[in-house]
């Protein structure tokens, strides 16, 4: 699914559905990220957590994800890819969640507080409905625990560095050091995501071997900044990340 | 890991690494003599147990039946948190950490870990929900004065689950030097189960205590439940005994006002805070705001033992409004002379209501002392 792929991160229903359709439109990237907003998202930093908050309180619904989704894949041929903590999805019954999401056309699902050995049920449903699993990967962790999820990935999206998402100047060593690491111990690839904002990070990581790299909190302060006309600050930031020297 | 299908550890891989440390930790260290003998010599010396388990002659005429009431309301702090935040913060060191962080709605639990991180000299930052920061002004200063780093927390509904999130956020960054200090018997497996073995010697020292002062054990158990930690503390040496056991959560303004915290009673099966519980929630699964006269019981969710007590039935769960607790607050402190907190009094109204106690010889955990609810009554008499 992913080589040198720019992953974008877009919170869904921020400011409302229809602009987030627009946005995932308007940026370069080879692979979308829809964030689903949750009341209580404890790996996310301050930017992403206002914009879930902002989405629910103007009267999100979860089901508006399906809608969104199918929306963009019928606009778009860019690979989707959901973002999602586990109780929405376990409130709605994991079935019933990845019917929804592979009728709208989702190619694949990640659950930031679902660790694979919590795991079995959805990754069960996932299989028998065809949908693909992304695994979160941090630098601490374990050989045994990589290899585990090396199994039952697409590929691997691994946490840049210690902490939540955010805007960070640099992308630490740690990162380097763990991208080396999982890359020698994984067959599926890696991208690597948390705190990368800026054309040099993304340049970077890629020299550094990175499959695919995610750019989050950056968007959403575009859309932070220039709400519904945020379409072309958008389209402008995405083809910048990628520009050659 | 589990209780039944309860608990289990949902969280983000970053910090499955520190939760497995903290349970090889915890299992190399709760039968470590040496442990147990700091430890002891601590929870005696320094916060004051045993605890006496009290008749309470006057409340048992009123009420036609045998009140004990187990004195947790008379530890170092006013209420049981101390039990665990000493233990864990020995163990902390045990683990080579320098720093505390925790969370806390009333102030409580940030009070008693703030007093075991000075105690043990140990750097200690307590995050509170913003709200809670302004109504509970003076323990926010107690805090200070304890050396702690108090931080409001201003994202979501701005209380104490908001402040678990932001404890979590700090440990994702922060878990090599620091060890999150949970106040209560919720969170990501080994938690639960950490801090029920460390306040089950509330009900160790009442089962002896009962024994000696009436020859066998009592008919019922009473305690509230917010997270739960200080009903599992005394449940948990009788669940295999022939004990009634009765969890009393907040009904807040009544259940069918929506304005409560009862998670066990009117909630759903969910995921938060790295658990699988009950929670009050929507039906996209969006956890829901909630109320209780009793900031300790203002909590969306309850731990995964009480839901897996709750489904086996070993345990009753049954809910006591913000009048109901307020007026068994007014009758103890008058017969009695004890002022409990307003989250004990939710398990003293519910001997008010249940009949079939009458005549029975029962045991109220009274987990806190009420001098820090005085301000609360004093708006609502008004």
């Amino acid at each position: 699914m992913i080589s040198r792929s720019l992953i974008v991160f877009i919170p869904a229903g921020y400011p409302r559905k229809e602009k987030t359709v627009d946005f995932m439109l308007s940026a370069n990237a080879d692979v979308i990220e829809l964030g689903i907003p949750f009341s209580d998202p404890i790996a996310d930093g301050a930017l992403i957590q206002k914009a879930y908050f902002s989405a629910l309180s103007s009267g999100f619904r979860l089901r508006d994800v399906f809608w969104i989704a199918k929306k963009f894949k019928g606009e778009s041929d860019k690979k989707l890819v959901l973002m999602s903590y586990y109780n929405p999805i376990y409130r709605m019954g994991v079935e019933d969640f990845v019917m929804g999401a592979l009728s709208a056309g989702v190619d694949a699902i990640l659950v930031v507080d679902l660790p694979f050995d919590e795991a079995n049920e959805f990754v069960d449903v996932c299989r028998d409905f065809g949908m693909k699993n992304v695994f979160l990967a941090a630098p601490n962790t374990g050989e045994e625990r990589l290899r585990a999820m090396d199994e039952l990935s697409e590929f691997l999206y691994l946490v840049s560095t210690y902490g939540v998402t955010g805007i960070r100047d640099r992308v630490s060593d740690l990162a380097f050091k763990a991208l080396k690491r999982v890359k020698k111990v994984c067959k599926k690839p890696v991208a690597v995501g948390f705190g990368i904002s800026k054309r040099e990070h993304v340049m970077e990581l890629f020299e550094a071997g990175a499959d695919g790299v995610v750019v989050g909190s950056a968007i959403v302060k575009l859309i932070e900044q220039f709400g519904e006309n945020a379409d072309k600050e958008i389209e402008d930031f995405t083809n910048s990340l990628l520009q050659k020297f | 890991m589990r209780f039944g299908e309860f608990g289990g550890r949902y969280v983000p891989e970053i910090l499955i690494p520190a939760l497995e440390q903290l349970e090889r930790a915890y299992n190399e260290f709760k039968d470590d003599e040496d442990f147990r003998k700091e430890l002891n010599f601590y929870l005696r010396n320094y916060a004051g147990r045993p605890t006496p388990l009290y008749f309470a002659k006057n409340l048992s005429r009123e009420l036609r039946m045998k009140v004990y009431l187990k004195r947790e309301d008379l530890l170092h702090g006013g209420a049981h948190k101390i039990n665990n935040t000493l233990a864990q913060a020995l163990l902390a060191k045990f683990m080579g950490k320098e720093r505390i962080i925790a969370e806390t709605g009333a102030g409580q639990h940030g009070v008693a870990t703030a007093m075991a991180s000075a105690l043990l000299g140990l750097k200690c930052r307590i995050y509170m929900g913003a709200l809670d920061y302004e109504r509970q002004k003076m323990n926010v200063f107690r805090m200070k004065i304890l050396g702690a780093e108090v931080v409001p927390v201003e994202s979501g509904s701005r209380t104490l689950k908001d402040a678990i999130n932001e404890a979590l956020r700090d440990w994702a960054e922060s878990f090599e030097t620091t060890h999150y200090l949970i106040g209560s018997v919720v969170g990501p497996h080994p938690f639960p189960t950490i801090v029920r073995d460390f306040q089950s010697v509330i009900g160790l020292e009442a089962k002896k205590q009962i024994l000696e002062a009436e020859g066998s054990l009592p008919d019922a158990i009473v305690a509230c439940v917010g997270g739960g930690s200080n009903a599992m503390g005394i449940f948990y040496p009788f669940l295999n005994d022939k004990v009634r056991l009765v969890g009393v959560e907040a009904g807040g303004e009544g259940v069918e006002t929506g304005r409560h915290s009862a998670s066990l009673t009117t909630g759903s099966k969910g995921v938060l805070h790295g658990m699988l519980s009950y929670f009050l929630q929507n039906e996209d699964g969006m956890i829901a705001d909630t109320h209780s006269i009793a900031a300790g019981l203002d909590y969306p969710g309850v731990g995964p033992e009480h839901a897996f007590l709750k489904d086996s039935k070993r345990v009753e769960y049954t809910v006591a409004t913000d009048k109901e607790a307020l007026n068994a607050f007014l009758k103890l402190s008058k017969l009695e002379g004890i002022i409990p907190a307003l989250e004990s009094a939710h398990a003293l109204a519910h001997l008010e209501r249940d009949e079939t106690l009458r005549g029975a010889t029962v045991i109220v955990n009274l987990s806190g002392r009420g001098d820090k609810d005085i301000g609360i009554v004093m708006e609502v008499l008004k």
